[in-house]
Formats: C-alpha cells, sequence, structure tokens
C-alpha cells in the first residue's frame, strides 16, 4: 500500500485517495477546430511511462483536493508531491525498459 | 517433433522418464526472419503457431525478455468463457473458446481446459437487469448462456451463501456451461512446442531495445542480442505494449495496472463450478492441486511492479469470506500480480499500426487469457494477410478516432 503525502493534509494511506491518471494533460481550448485523430488522441493516448510518471491524485476521503504526484512506476516510490497547476520540479531520469 | 501418446508413455516409463527429448529448442537467433513477433505469452505463440501452421510462414522467431509464458499468461486465475455483449466481442471470444475446444487434441497436448461452467452473479435488481441483457444478447449471438434463480445459483454451487451475510445477497446469476478453466503454462508450452516443430524459433531471455524503421515501414528490431532484421513485426507484449509502442513512434490509448490473484492451500474438491462476481470485484475456482484460485480488481494507478496493493486483496478476501462463510479458516499460501494493458472500452486492439510492417495485439486488460487461441488465430491473418480477419476488423486502433468504442466493461467482470 503506497503512503501518499498529501500537500494539505500530509501523508495518508493510499486507500483514502483516488486516482485522476496522467498529469499535465491540457485541454484543448478550441475542441471544434480538432481533427478526429487529435481529439482522440486528447481524450485516449496516455504515455504510461516505465519510470518516473506525473499523475494526479485526489484526497477524495479526506480534503478531498487534488494534486500532482511523481511516482517511479517500477519501483512505487514517490518522489515528489505537487500542487495542481504548478510545474513539475527536477526529478532524477530513470526511465527503464 | 515427439508425439505424445500412451505408447511414448510407455516407452519412456521404462527408461525411467531420463530421456524425453526437450519440447522446444533454444536456437540463437539468425540475422533476419520474415515475421518476428516480440513477446511469448500465450498470444505471441499462438500467434506465431497459426502463422506457421494456417499461413505456411515457418520463417519466424518469438522472442521474449524472460520466458515463455512468464508475463501473465503464467499470473491469471485461468478462467475461460466468451460470454460478452457486443456481436463483435462475442464473435472473437466464441471463435476463441471453439478453439479451446480441441485445443489439446490440436496441440498434442493437454491444457486441461476443463469445462465445469462459469457462473456471474447478480447481488442487486440491476446487476439482474443486466444479466439478463446479457444472457439474451449471448443467445441470440448462439453463445450458450443461461440465466439462473437464487435457487438454482444454489443447487449448481452448494457452498456458496446466498444471504452473503447480508452484504452481498445473491439474486440470480448468468452461467454458460461450456465455460470452464484451463492449465496456462501449458497452453504456452503447447503452443511452443508446436510453433518450434514447424520451425519457429523461440529465444528466450531476450528484451527488444528498440525497432529497426526506415522510410515509415519497420525492417526489424534491436535486442540485446543484436539487431535482427525482419519483413514484418507483431507487438504481442501486454503491460509492455505502451514502452514499445513508444520506442516504436506511436501512442496507444491503454492504461497499465497492476492485477493480482491468489491461492489458498490445497484442500479436497469443494468448489467444482467457477464464480465470478463483477460487483464486489472476486472470483474463485479450485485447481486439479486443490488450491482455491482467486482474483481481485486492478490497483488504479499506473504500475509496472507486478504486485498487487493489500487494501484491494483484502477487500477481495471481504467478500469471498461473505460468499463463501466456510473458507473463512483457510490460510492463503501465494499472492501475486501481473500488469494489465487496459482500453478504455475493457475491449482489445487487434491492428495494422503507423509504421508499415508492424502490428499490435494488445489491450486485453483484466481478460486476455481466454482468448488465446482466438487471438493468435485472427492476429496470425492480421500479418500474414496485412489485413485484419474479419473477427478483428472492428478491433482496429483506429476506433478511438472514429468513435467505434466496443464497451465490455460489464463483460469483463473484474472492477477497473
Amino acid at each position: 500500500m503506497l503512503l501518499i503525502d498529501c500537500p494539505y493534509c500530509g501523508p495518508r494511506a493510499e486507500l483514502e485517495f483516488s486516482y485522476g491518471g496522467e498529469a499535465h494533460i491540457v485541454r484543448p481550448k478550441d475542441p471544434e477546430a480538432l481533427s478526429d485523430a487529435e481529439w482522440g488522441d486528447y481524450l485516449f493516448m496516455r504515455k504510461n511511462t516505465k519510470g518516473v510518471f506525473l499523475e494526479r491524485w485526489c484526497h477524495s476521503h479526506g480534503c478531498r483536493r487534488w494534486f500532482n504526484v511523481a511516482r517511479d512506476t517500477v519501483t512505487y516510490e514517490i518522489l515528489a508531491v505537487y500542487e495542481m497547476g504548478s510545474e513539475p520540479p527536477a526529478l532524477p531520469e530513470r526511465n527503464l525498459v | 517433433m515427439v508425439r505424445y501418446s500412451f505408447l511414448s508413455l510407455l516407452r519412456n516409463a521404462l527408461s525411467y522418464h531420463e530421456n524425453w527429448p526437450q519440447a522446444w529448442r533454444s536456437p540463437e537467433p539468425k540475422p533476419s526472419y520474415e515475421v518476428v513477433i516480440v513477446g511469448g505469452g500465450g498470444h505471441g505463440l499462438a500467434t506465431a503457431y497459426y502463422l506457421a501452421k494456417e499461413h505456411g510462414i515457418t520463417d519466424v522467431a518469438v522472442i521474449e525478455r524472460g520466458w515463455i509464458g512468464g508475463g501473465n499468461t503464467g499470473r491469471n486465475t485461468t478462467i475461460v468463457r466468451s460470454n460478452y455483449l457486443w456481436d463483435e466481442s462475442a464473435a472473437l471470444y466464441e471463435h476463441a473458446l471453439k478453439l479451446w475446444e480441441g485445443l489439446s487434441q490440436e496441440l498434442n497436448y493437454n491444457v486441461m481446459f476443463s469445462q465445469r461452467g462459469v457462473m456471474n452473479l447478480a447481488h442487486n435488481q440491476h446487476d439482474l437487469r443486466e444479466t439478463a441483457r446479457r444472457v439474451n444478447a449471448n443467445r441470440l449471438n448462439g453463445i450458450d448462456s443461461e440465466m439462473l434463480t437464487a435457487s438454482q445459483v444454489k443447487a449448481f454451487c452448494p457452498v456458496i451463501d446466498l444471504r452473503a451475510g447480508g452484504r452481498y445477497p445473491v439474486l440470480g446469476a448468468s452461467l454458460q456451461r461450456r465455460g470452464g478453466t484451463a492449465r496456462h503454462d501449458a497452453v504456452a508450452w503447447g503452443y511452443a512446442r508446436g510453433a518450434d516443430a514447424r520451425g519457429v524459433d523461440i529465444i528466450q531471455n531476450c528484451p527488444v531495445t528498440g525497432f529497426i524503421i526506415e522510410n515509415g515501414r519497420v525492417q526489424g528490431v534491436e535486442t540485446a542480442k543484436g539487431p535482427i532484421r525482419a519483413r514484418k513485426v507483431g507487438i504481442v507484449a501486454a503491460g509492455h505494449s505502451s514502452v514499445l509502442a513508444e520506442m516504436a513512434g506511436f501512442r496507444l490509448p491503454l492504461q497499465i495496472l497492476p492485477l493480482q490473484a491468489l491461492v489458498s492451500e490445497p484442500v479436497k474438491p469443494i468448489i467444482d463450478c467457477v464464480v465470478m462476481s463483477g460487483a464486489v470485484h472476486a472470483y474463485v475456482s479450485q485447481s486439479d492441486k486443490g488450491e482455491l484460485v482467486i482474483g481481485a480488481g486492478v490497483d488504479h494507478y499506473v504500475g509496472y511492479g507486478q504486485r498487487g496493493s493489500l487494501m484491494v486483496t483484502e477487500e477481495t478476501l471481504a467478500a469471498i469470506c461473505e460468499l463463501f462463510p466456510l473458507f473463512r479458516r483457510m490460510r492463503m499460501l501465494r499472492q501475486w500480480g501481473g500488469i494489465v494493458d487496459t482500453c478504455p472500452d475493457a475491449s482489445p486492439i487487434l491492428s495494422k499500426t503507423p509504421v508499415e510492417g508492424l502490428y499490435i495485439n494488445c489491450g486485453w486488460g483484466t481478460g486476455g487469457f481466454k482468448a488465446t487461441p482466438g487471438s493468435g488465430h485472427v492476429f496470425a491473418h492480421t500479418i500474414a494477410q496485412d489485413r485484419p480477419h474479419a473477427l478483428n476488423a472492428a478491433f482496429s486502433i483506429d476506433r478511438y478516432q472514429t468513435g467505434y468504442l466496443i464497451d465490455e466493461h460489464g463483460a469483463a467482470a473484474v472492477a477497473h
């Protein structure tokens, strides 16, 4: 079980949180102007990085606020927790094959 | 290939079973092949087998980063059924089920396919309506499926507690009698032996590190054992599909999630069917060794760790204990995880890709094992003919642009 450090409530067990998938996906400003391929890419295509992955979590059984997490998807080590809307902090390169 | 038979068993008994030949070779890779399959799980090996058998393409290598059948093929709960809702999936999974029914004879290898019946439980009025809808859809598609009342559920599986502690009352179920289980390792080994006998090279402990792509056309793969040229390449890598697609320069609509299972200590025969419940995230059957084989829901975050979170184990076992109070004092022997490639519509992708000569078979998510023979069969056709088989035409990667999604979250029966 993950121990996630909510930026607002402190460290809590994984079961208090829900997952929001890949972070930093920006909703296109003018969807009507996109091709089907571009819209499909926005809706469905995901990175699934093996290594350091930036993702969103919500403290749904706590403060109910969203935030971003940088986590290694192989070791599950949480490397950084940062607020929505902010840029990810500098992180070690450790993408693995 | 030595044919396995009663006589060969007898002959080898005389030499204390010390002279059985190896079931497949372990060759060094050749510099080039006509087709390279990336991934030596059940689906990849089946693809190679049917390429050789149905399409006469024997210059094939299956390249596996670990050992064959060591990924999701050896980590699932071995359930086989075809009771999917939509016409496209029903046809694909039923094609697989029909192949399962003759597979041991076809491969001359006992895959221990046991059609013991698969029950999907309904715990509330909504479940009942959805179950009835799926049973009716199955029957219209010629798939055996029937609706059971609560008392019929009890008659079919006496160890179940219909009250389920008041938490998960069983109101009814669907039953597919032709569904059941198979020995998952044997499926990989049987296909490996059959493919090898037809000239396919199976290369283990050889991770693929990149693709050789020239002018938008695949020319081979880079591997730990050096470059291997190929006219066509098929990716059948389940949990590592996204990693490989990124190497080849295209994107996939997958989420890679850990899915776990566990087995109990072995006991005498107690449950002779498969019981599944999508609503409470638990499914159970008993292996021939006597262990209860229990499957759980997925962890809800991207993970390559091949292990599951304990909170999911707890939730699953809580449901199992309510449904089967007599299992409460059993001890669990092993718990493990596989990493599954789930699609937004819980249906697989068997498709050409933006790279010429590169094909992908992925997105089976929580339920790929049951489809192994059918998946390999139609994917071999897709590679050999450079166009999809009628049964997998709808499962192209383009459906995430056209919107022709095949939503099987209900029939997938595993929470994700």
